[in-house]
């Protein structure tokens, strides 16, 4: 028989458990009482929003007495982007491309496929550019993208299939090519083959590359985004990595959304909105700016000008007709990526796949 | 009339097994069946041998056979060791045989990338000889070596720890070299345990992901392992063709699982006879 005194106790956290659970619920509801969100972003964010979440906590505290907290996960952009579409409870995303929100969308419907319109700046509150980072003194004399492709340069990048952060490295590179004096689509095929016929290591992520590149002393340059870069050279040394800006690159947009359906079931909408209205406003561009993002923000902008010189920048809605149509013509199986790696450029049969 | 056997409770123990299994193993496997179906046969067919995924079988299960033929030796030789002799500081090496099966293997594969790099400490000392370990298939084969040494070492161990050493003796004194010894006698009675580690090594190395992406390079190709093709497919919310590729993996470590114990199993039928 089962002693009772054993039972007991496990009934009572049993109970508190219960009242727990009763009493949260009851404090999502009431603007006196705590509320919890979850911001599902990626990997080099998680410096930003620590930072932000406190500022945030600071301000909607004082704006409606109620006391915020946020929780942070973090990982590969599509990795996140399937855990949300596989049921991981987040009110907000904050990823590396539309494209893994998109898929959220029309995979799990948790928010409308219209989500991109709903703020600012296609729901990009800070942006990012795609950099080289190269040894000290730039040995190999890299400036621009066409200096990627010279025989025996060693470039480092991650694989495009596994990580979201490498698509634009690789869109910013045929992007270049578009925009030369009659430039088309056989010559940046050609310049993005050549590059990538340069790189000794494709790393699954971004911060992989970079430890390839700079722990492993392996490549001459690192093609990364900015904020990665600068965070680079802040935190190695200026003495051991410099940041060359190509004369054209792409306009890295990581958007952010409300996941209307979580948000609507832990009644946290209000908050999760007013969390990401206030990344546009001074004090969240001004956080964004101090953890190497360009604001959008001009009177922001203007304060950091010195850390994000002028480059010009084209968007993949302009140059690519949108992240959908870049997944299809670019990394989808058979796509150009594919095809840089086919023996003979021969096309392979799995396109059936999809 | 109800049939009694010696030992109680078969229904009971048999059906909890069954239930716990079915649970645990066959519903999750299940799934994946289902949802790799979803592509049809001829769309599964193609996407499970594309040339691409065919290089990638042939390296893991390439490198995954060459791990475990050398974890197989070299296990052998550890459990002998340390099912032997005494000497100080074997509780720490015993310790230490466990470890790849603590470790996170991302720390094993990022700790192994560091020492086998060009610039790495193991390295750079074989550069200068034209051996490159890490990002060639070679590294590969390192970190599957790491990581299913425990398996040998762990299923030989008890074996050799229950042959008691009189039995050794006993061949010796009958006129047996130390050769003859080991190939009678010692190794007849831990092949079967052995080939059960070197099953457990070769069938968890073809599966294995974490270690492998940090030394590998992930070259299509020529370094990118079938565990990566699944990876890149589900990164393009590709659920079903990375089903397709994860199935093949299964049955192709069921079969050999189920190889192995008919083995076994005839080896016993043979050693009755």
């Amino acid at each position: 028989m089962i002693r009772l005194g054993a039972v007991l106790p496990l009934i009572r956290l049993a109970t508190l458990g219960v009242l727990a659970a009763g009493c949260r619920a009851e404090a999502q509801r009431d603007p006196g009482r705590a509320v919890t969100l979850l911001n599902v972003s990626y990997d080099p964010t998680r410096e930003l929003y620590t930072a932000y979440n406190a500022a945030f906590a600071g301000y909607w505290k004082q704006k409606s007495g109620q006391t915020v907290t946020v929780s942070q996960s973090h990982g590969g952009s599509g990795k996140q982007a399937r855990a949300v579409i596989d049921g991981l409870d987040a009110d907000i995303v904050t990823l590396a491309l539309a494209y893994d929100i998109d898929m959220i969308a029309e995979q799990a419907g948790l928010l409308p496929a219209d989500w991109q319109k709903r703020l600012p700046d296609n729901s990009a509150p800070y942006t990012s550019t795609i950099v080289f980072l190269v040894r000290k003194g730039n040995p190999r004399k890299i400036a621009d993208w066409p200096d990627l492709a010279r025989p025996g340069i060693g470039v480092i990048t991650p694989n495009p299939k596994t990580s979201g952060g490498a698509r634009w490295n690789y869109l910013a590179a045929w992007g270049y090519a578009l925009r030369q004096q009659g430039g088309n689509a056989v010559a940046a095929r050609a310049l993005v083959t050549a590059i990538y016929r340069n790189v000794p290591v494709l790393d699954a992520g971004a911060r992989g590359s970079t430890t390839t590149f700079v722990e492993r002393g392996i490549g001459d340059v690192l093609i990364g985004w900015e904020n990665e870069a600068l965070l680079a050279v802040k935190e190695l040394g200026p003495d051991k990595f410099e940041i060359v800006m190509p004369s054209t690159t792409i306009l890295a947009e990581p958007p952010v959304a409300v996941v209307d359906r979580v948000a609507k079931k832990h009644g946290t909408g209000d908050v999760a909105r007013a969390y990401l209205d206030y990344l546009y406003t001074e004090a969240g561009q001004e956080i964004a700016a101090k953890h190497f993002y360009r604001p959008r923000l001009a009177s922001v902008a203007a304060k950091y000008a010195a850390q994000f010189p002028k480059v010009s920048t084209f968007t993949v809605d302009e140059t690519f007709g949108g992240w959908r149509k870049a997944q299809e013509t670019h990394f989808a199986d058979g796509g150009t990526f594919d095809q840089i790696y086919q023996p003979g450029g021969r096309l392979d049969g799995d396109r059936a796949s999809r | 009339m109800k049939r009694h056997t010696v030992l109680p409770g078969f229904g009971l123990t048999l059906g909890v097994t069954l239930t716990y299994l079915g649970v645990l193993v066959l519903l999750p496997l299940s799934t994946l069946f289902l949802k790799s179906a979803g592509l049809g046969p001829s769309r599964f067919w193609d996407v499970v041998t594309a040339p691409r995924v065919l290089a990638s079988y042939k390296l893991t299960f390439g490198a995954a056979l060459a791990a475990a033929l050398i974890n197989a030796v070299f296990g052998l030789l550890v459990a002998w060791v340390l099912a032997r002799y005494r000497f100080p500081g074997l509780a720490l090496v015993d310790a230490l045989v466990d470890l790849p099966f603590a470790l996170p293997t991302a720390v094993a594969g990022i700790a192994l990338t560091t020492l086998y790099a060009p610039n790495g400490w193991i390295g750079s000392r074989l550069a200068p000889l034209g051996i490159t370990v890490a990002f060639t298939p070679l590294g590969i084969v390192v970190a599957l070596i790491f990581i299913g040494l425990p398996f040998v070492v762990r299923t030989v161990q008890p074996v050799l720890q229950d042959l008691e050493a009189e039995v050794e003796e006993a061949a010796a004194s009958l006129g047996a070299g130390r050769w003859q010894t080991f190939r009678r006698v010692i190794f007849p009675a831990v092949a079967p345990a052995l080939l059960t580690g070197f099953a457990l090594a070769f069938a968890r190395a073809i599966g294995e992901y974490g270690s492998v992406v940090f030394i590998s390079g992930n070259m299509p190709f020529r370094t990118e392992i079938a565990p990566l093709l699944i990876m890149t497919r589900l990164e393009q919310y590709d659920y079903a063709g990375a089903t397709a590729i994860a199935v093949v993996l299964l049955l192709a470590s069921f079969s050999l699982l189920l190889l192995v114990n008919v083995l076994q199993w005839f080896g016993r039928r043979r050693a009755l006879a």
